[in-house]
């Protein structure tokens, strides 16, 4: 296989599997917040158990989450260094303030989150756990912001001929605030949002299903529900402000996400269907015009399509794109119908004797997780063949001197160690929700014997050799 | 004579603050964040490999946690450092990542198993568990102490780039001598600081071995220490030029000098706090020491120095670094309070509770 292809599989892989993670806790981190803010405000010790076992669950994923991040900051220079080149102006300088402003802000107070309990007063710890929420909420800003530049660059100008060229700054703020990157940011963030609320969802629906800490369960569910009700009805707006911006700014990809060809007739919108590549055309159940509808606000008026474009300017996975991009749709729906039916039931007063609705949410978890990842698919290879739009092309973007054999090598390391990293996330995951939000020292715990989270060895008191002194 | 001739590609449009062109001050700044880096992750890396050097249980215990709450935070250094060199100097990003493929793989694959070990070793009561996760724990981190040393001695020594700023060489390249004697010179650095940090954190018998471990530690990074610079002073004498041009500069080793002496004095002393702030500057000096070495140059190319990169010709546009230089003026005075405030909520002993690793 050539460089690109495998690059891209490389690039893919990490990113798609890095991305299961930050929008956890980003979506983690308002629930932690809500949770302890009522701690606070009530007093009441459920609140507190609950926040003390999703900061636990917390840690867990914001480990992994820095973990594969950092390998996707050095991927850049790795794998694709003409591209780090070429945008090194604009995307690093993004970079480094989601470094300084983020990162660090998010890393420094999650000791106190984790470790701080005993040692600062409750409004100190209240205050770190904002202050991380706040750092997962700047890290999603600037990497949107970069990679929405990609998408819509502004504020720029190219420096230099071929393979010297380069996108130097002229305006900063016009860069930060380019096109797309406001609908983008809030798109993702939300999405993030809802990732953590149905997490929250998922476990305490299980814990009631199995009829287990139901006194912490409920009230946890129902946090999570209002916040899962809330965003999923906002996702719609910011999805329609998306799709509305690639209207305008990229057509080439919003013909390829609708599998629009023919640039002379109405353009079409799809429930779900079916892109044949080869012929160029597009079969399923549409709702005629309406893509003509949402440009134009005329169900009639012809839309670019794809034929428009040069073959070389335009994406060739169509069918892909088509996929990704109505699942993520489909999934979005999913997810503001089943929390507002959860909505309508807790009105009706009987949300927690409905078996079957429990059993769903128990397993919504994944929703989230496949609509972001079908989101970005659609999104990245919407761009194709541009890593930046219009201005480099992704088969430029490459290492000159990387060989397939190096990206090969580390492309299997990286698929060996996620697959175990990926194997004990979720064993790890699985022992602290088998273990639940009981509250150490108390007569349920103790009751529970060996499920301690993490065990001390106690059987001399001077401690027990691991190895025998020699 | 090479630094010479490029003064003349210098761009004449350079904006200064207080007479120092912005490219210098951004590279302050990414040296101080390296420095930054070296010194707080340096303390937990070498934490972790002398791990295997603990044999209870309860010792490797309290030696991971002494670390617990604060390792992801010095981590994060090296992202900031990572942006900043992106951000900064996007040519010299390129091409050092893009040379230093297999190591820096191996490095990023190191930092995973490392943090996964830390996570895991304690959630299972089974000693063959801990054990498995403290060997992997260790060896993760002796493997990233010796990949950083061996990356910081290629890029002290010279890699051969071709006119577009290229790595031409290959991975076998890597392991020349000087590399290997930074790399382990690196790592005896690191288990000194870190063993001088984990006698700051225990008490009783582990406090003891402690005390000992960091007198043979020292020994060792002053065995490596001096064969290393007599190395690079008898084969690579070109290193030196800046100190033989400029003799005022050897203010600068002769101070390293004095700190490094101060280690043992204070550890006999019992006073561990100075000893580990003595440590702390020893590795500021030999970055400020290594800046002034490679200065102007971020990569130089021995066999090509017309591929060379420079603060000048690997930067970004002034303007960005004019924007870059805003943004650290403002983050680093936040980035410092907080972490002093999180390293005074962790201060003193460690001591086991149900939260800990």
């Amino acid at each position: 296989m050539d460089v690109e292809i495998l690059a891209r599989i490389q690039f893919a892989f990490t990113i798609g599997f890095h991305y299961i993670y930050p929008p956890l806790s980003i979506g983690l981190g308002l629930i932690l917040v809500i949770m302890e803010g009522l701690f606070l405000k009530t007093g009441n010790r459920i609140y507190e158990q609950a926040v003390r076992f999703w900061i636990r669950i917390f840690a867990l994923i914001f480990g992994i989450g820095v973990a594969t991040g950092i390998i996707m900051e050095f991927e850049f220079g790795t794998n694709w260094s003409t591209y780090s080149k070429y945008v090194g102006d604009i995307f690093g300088s993004a970079l480094a303030a989601e470094g300084i402003f983020a990162f660090a802000l998010e890393s420094g107070f999650l000791g106190i989150l984790i470790f701080g309990w005993k040692r600062v007063s409750p409004r100190v710890h209240f205050f770190s756990t904002i202050m991380v929420f706040f750092g997962s909420l700047f890290s999603a800003v600037w990497i949107v912001v970069a990679n929405s530049w990609q998408q819509t660059p502004a504020g720029y100008h190219i420096v230099g001929e071929g393979i010297n060229a380069r996108a130097e700054i002229t305006d900063f703020w016009a860069m930060v605030f380019n096109p797309s990157s406001v609908d983008r940011l809030l798109h993702v963030w939300i999405a993030a949002i809802l990732a953590g609320a149905f997490l929250v969802l998922s476990v305490n629906a299980w814990y009631i299903v199995h009829k287990k800490h139901l006194e912490i369960a409920r009230p946890s569910f129902k946090i999570a529900l209002t916040v899962a009700a809330i965003f999923s009805l906002l996702q719609l707006y910011t999805g329609h402000r998306s799709a509305d911006g690639v209207s305008h700014n990229q057509p080439a990809k919003l013909a390829a996400l609708e599998g629009h060809y023919d640039s002379s007739s109405r353009a079409d919108m799809y429930l779900f269907g079916y892109v044949d590549n080869k012929r160029e055309k597009t079969m399923g159940i549409k709702i005629p015009g309406g893509l003509s509808f949402l440009v134009h606000g005329d169900f009639n008026a012809p839309v670019p399509g794809l034929k428009a474009f040069p073959p070389d300017e335009r994406p060739s996975q169509v069918n892909s794109i088509f996929q990704f991009y109505h699942l993520m749709i489909i999934v979005g729906m999913t997810m503001i119908g089943l929390s507002l039916l959860g909505t309508w039931f807790w009105w009706k007063k009987t949300l927690f004797d409905k078996r079957w609705l429990m059993w769903i949410f128990a397993f919504s978890v994944l929703l989230p997780q496949i609509g972001n990842q079908a989101g970005w698919f659609a999104a990245e290879m919407g761009r194709q063949p541009w890593v930046v739009y219009g201005m480099l092309k992704t088969s430029d973007a490459l290492s000159k001197m990387v060989t397939a054999n190096q990206i090969i090598f580390s492309l299997i390391l990286f698929t060996l160690v996620y697959i175990v990293l990926f194997a004990l996330f979720l064993f790890l995951m699985n022992r602290k929700i088998q273990h639940g939000p009981v509250d150490y020292g108390t007569k349920e715990h103790i009751e529970e014997g060996t499920k301690r989270d993490n065990p001390i060895l106690e059987h001399d008191p001077d401690g027990i050799y691991i190895r025998k002194k020699s | 004579m090479i630094r010479m001739a490029f003064t003349s590609v210098k761009n004449h449009k350079m904006h200064t603050f207080l007479g120092i062109d912005l490219n210098t001050w951004w590279f302050l700044v990414f040296g101080a964040v390296i420095s930054g880096y070296a010194i707080l992750d340096g303390f937990d890396l070498g934490a972790g490999a002398l791990h295997l050097f603990l044999k209870k249980e309860q010792s490797r215990r309290i030696a991971i946690n002494a670390i617990g709450p604060i390792w992801d935070g010095n981590e994060v250094w090296l992202v900031i450092g990572g942006g900043a060199l992106f951000a900064g100097f996007p040519v010299a990003y390129a091409a050092i990542f893009s040379a230093f493929y297999i190591p820096f793989m191996v490095f990023l694959v190191g930092l995973i198993w490392r943090g996964v070990a830390i996570e895991f070793r304690s959630k299972e009561p089974m000693l063959w568990w801990r054990k498995t996760w403290d060997i992997v724990y260790c060896v993760a981190s002796i493997i990233i102490s010796l990949s950083l040393g061996l990356m910081l001695g290629n890029v002290v020594g010279g890699l051969p780039l071709n006119k577009d700023h290229e790595f031409t060489g290959d991975w076998l390249f890597f392991f020349n001598p000087l590399s290997i004697l930074v790399a382990i010179t690196t790592l005896a650095l690191f288990m000194m600081h870190g063993a001088i940090f984990l006698t700051m954190k225990t008490e009783n018998r582990l406090y003891v071995k402690m005390r000992l471990l960091s007198n043979n530690f020292t020994v060792f990074f002053v065995i490596s220490f001096v064969i290393t610079t007599f190395y690079t002073l008898l084969y690579i004498p070109h290193l030196s030029d800046f100190f033989k041009a400029r003799p005022g500069y050897f203010v600068i080793p002769l101070l390293m000098i004095l700190c490094i002496a101060n280690i043992p004095r204070q550890l006999k002393k019992g006073k561990y706090r100075y000893a580990f702030i003595s440590s702390a500057v020893t590795i500021a000096l030999l970055l400020v020491m290594v800046a002034l070495e490679v200065f102007p140059y971020l990569l130089y190319s021995p066999q090509n120095p017309a591929g060379s990169i420079t603060v000048y010709n690997g930067a970004s546009s002034q303007k960005t670094v004019k924007i870059l230089l805003i943004i650290a003026l403002i983050g680093t005075p936040l980035v410092a309070t907080y972490t002093s405030f999180v390293f005074w909520t962790f201060k003193g002993k460690v001591k086991l509770d149900e939260m800990s690793y």
